[in-house]
């Protein structure tokens, strides 16, 4: 136990040590990339606990990320550049003046979007299965319509543009580290293993005791707040947003981060997350013209999402629970995994050596 | 404790259940024997709240249960292990053991129930942090009624405790069960193998394609020739 906090304490300065190299000393183009990394791990986790722990099948992320990213947004640009950008329809009335600091935006984000999930949540979570996927699908879909359409406070399909970038390494891996903190302590507490019993069983979990429609409820809303703050620091990062952004196609990046690294596994979702966001910035070259010495490949942008796919169907088909299936990463497993009781067995082997030599 | 009054449930126009009464009382073990689709289980789905009846009224502790939600039940003292025993199988089994408790606030209860759990079932207590899917048939059923009890129930339904399991296996589970009812816990057993079932019953029920055609102590019926011929076999071989 003691020696667990002792390796969390060491792991965690580690980590910022390595943040505040990275920030001073790390160009922007690999900032960005870890930045994306701690963002898509928010969202990969959040996904996660609605799709993995309590087996609902949600495909809905995009919607709440919208909404998280466009409420932060809009309270976060400045009100003489909002007029700037609202220059097609002006901007409601009480939108064009606010402004609040951004993690208080953030918050409200969050709120928000958990507040749009609870709507969506008590008709949509009756149904089950395929079922629910279509409907929230279909939310998602709904939201972006929407936002499309409602130019005086989104801009339509202009999109929002400059938006201040405060988000930097300190607020995505501090944000991360809190989503992952709050998401582990809620599966780790009684609440937790009611959600993984309905989700294993719905019917004996409801002979238990378990208020089910509460409980998935529960799920799904702390997982759209977690999703609308993902969403908010995204937004924030790049500086510019429109609704073409969160299209299905953002759902199934963290949909694959979520199968890739294991339903039901929280460290899988953070380990698959920066697997999958630096292999699509480094299969970049795929995209490009590649010279093969005998022959030229003339680049097609969108070749590397093929190799996501295609490693999705061979997970899918051979590796059906992901890099880590539903287990943990935790310091008891490092410890007793074998690479490590090697390594310490060799020390102590040489240790004992020296000593019978002295 | 628990009646049934005049209870009738149809799926979609076929009559499962056709008005039947039955009667728990406080202390006993009462079972239901009776061939597939005589409606024993619609029976329990009925008393659990998963089926809503046509007609006919459930009182437990004089409370209407038809009213009541399932997912509130468990706090009445009521609780069911489910045929086919349905535990939670990519959880741990003690995992499975809490999710029992999870309407109950008292630590230091639990804690207790989970070592008189372990004290009856000792297999569960060495395999605390295996998968419960991974465990066999019997032990499954095990952590079934383990789970059940983690609730501390007063009046505790089996749905088919024995099915599937070798008969080594179900001479334990059947002397389990009347330990626990030393404990002062009423059982509801409903059961496919009336022998076993008959022989530790209090009451006896025997139910028909959706009637209850007989009713007796379980001595009673174990010597009734009609229950003999279609549930025990043994008169079926003189006729042969």
């Amino acid at each position: 136990m003691r020696r667990n906090t002792i390796l969390t304490a060491i792991a965690l300065l580690l980590l910022i040590g390595f943040l505040a190299f990275a920030d001073n000393f790390f160009d922007l183009y690999l900032v960005r990339i870890l930045n994306l990394c701690a963002i898509y791990a928010i969202l990969g986790l959040s996904m996660n606990l609605i799709n993995g722990f309590t087996g609902l099948f949600s495909l809905g992320h995009a919607g709440f990320m919208a909404v998280g990213a466009y409420v932060t947004a809009l309270l976060t640009i400045p009100p003489d550049v909002k007029k700037q950008i609202f220059y097609m329809t002006p901007i409601m009335s009480p939108l064009d003046v606010m402004n609040l600091p951004f993690p208080l935006a953030l918050l409200v984000g969050g709120l928000l979007t958990a507040f749009v999930a609870y709507l969506i949540g008590a008709p949509a979570l009756k149904l089950k299965g395929d079922y629910l996927a279509i409907a929230t699908l279909g939310f998602g879909e709904i939201i972006r319509v929407i936002f499309t359409n409602t130019q005086s406070i989104t801009n339509g399909a202009l999109g929002l543009k400059g938006i201040p970038n405060t988000t930097n390494l300190w607020w995505s891996f501090g944000t991360a580290l809190f989503t992952l903190v709050v998401i582990a302590s809620l599966i780790r507490s009684s609440y937790g293993r009611a959600l993984m019993a309905i989700r294993e069983d719905e019917v004996a979990a409801e002979s238990m005791g378990i208020h089910l429609a509460k409980h998935k409820n529960l799920s799904f809303i702390i997982g759209a707040f977690f999703a609308g703050i993902g969403g908010g620091l995204l937004g924030n990062l790049l500086g510019t947003i429109d609704p073409k952004m969160f299209t299905f196609t953002l759902t199934f990046n963290i949909l694959l981060i979520i199968v890739l690294g294991g339903m039901g596994s929280l460290s899988g979702s953070v380990i698959s997350a920066f697997v999958v966001t630096i292999a699509n910035e480094w299969l970049r070259f795929l995209d490009e013209q590649i010279n093969l010495g005998f022959m030229v490949i003339q680049g097609k942008v969108g070749t590397r999402m093929v190799v996501f796919s295609v490693l999705l169907m061979v997970v899918v088909l051979f590796y059906r629970n992901g890099l880590m299936g539903n287990r943990e990463l935790t310091w008891d497993q490092l410890c007793n995994s074998k690479i490590w009781r090697g390594l310490s067995a060799r020390k102590r082997g040489t240790a004992i050596a020296e000593g019978g030599e002295k | 404790m628990l009646k049934i009054n005049n209870l009738v449930v149809s799926y979609g126009g076929i009559e499962a259940l056709k008005g039947i009464d039955l009667e728990v009382e406080e202390g006993k073990i009462v079972t239901l024997v009776g061939a597939n689709g005589a409606g024993k289980s619609t029976t329990l789905r009925t008393i659990m709240g998963l089926v809503k009846p046509v007609s006919g009224s459930i009182l437990y502790d004089g409370k209407d249960l038809l009213k009541e939600k399932t997912q509130n039940l468990t706090r009445y003292g009521l609780n069911l292990v489910p045929e086919g025993r349905r535990v939670f199988a990519d959880l741990t089994v003690l995992e499975n053991l809490k999710i029992g408790a999870y309407c109950r606030k008292d630590t230091k209860g639990i804690k207790e129930d989970l070592e008189w759990v372990f004290s009856l079932f000792p297999i569960l207590k060495e395999r605390v942090w295996q998968l419960s899917g991974t465990l066999s048939g019997g032990e499954q059923q095990m952590l079934a009624v383990g789970r059940a009890l983690m609730a501390r129930p007063r009046l505790l339904m089996m749905d088919e405790p024995s099915l599937g399991l070798a008969p080594l296996i179900v001479k334990d589970i059947f002397r389990i069960i009347q330990e626990i009812h030393k404990q002062g816990v009423t059982i509801l057993l409903i059961e496919q193998n009336a022998n076993a079932a008959l022989h530790i019953a209090d009451v006896g029920y025997v139910m028909e394609t959706g009637r209850i055609t007989l009713k007796g102590s379980g001595k009673e019926l174990l010597t009734n020739e009609e229950v003999k011929a279609a549930y025990l076999g043994h008169s079926v071989k003189k006729v042969i």
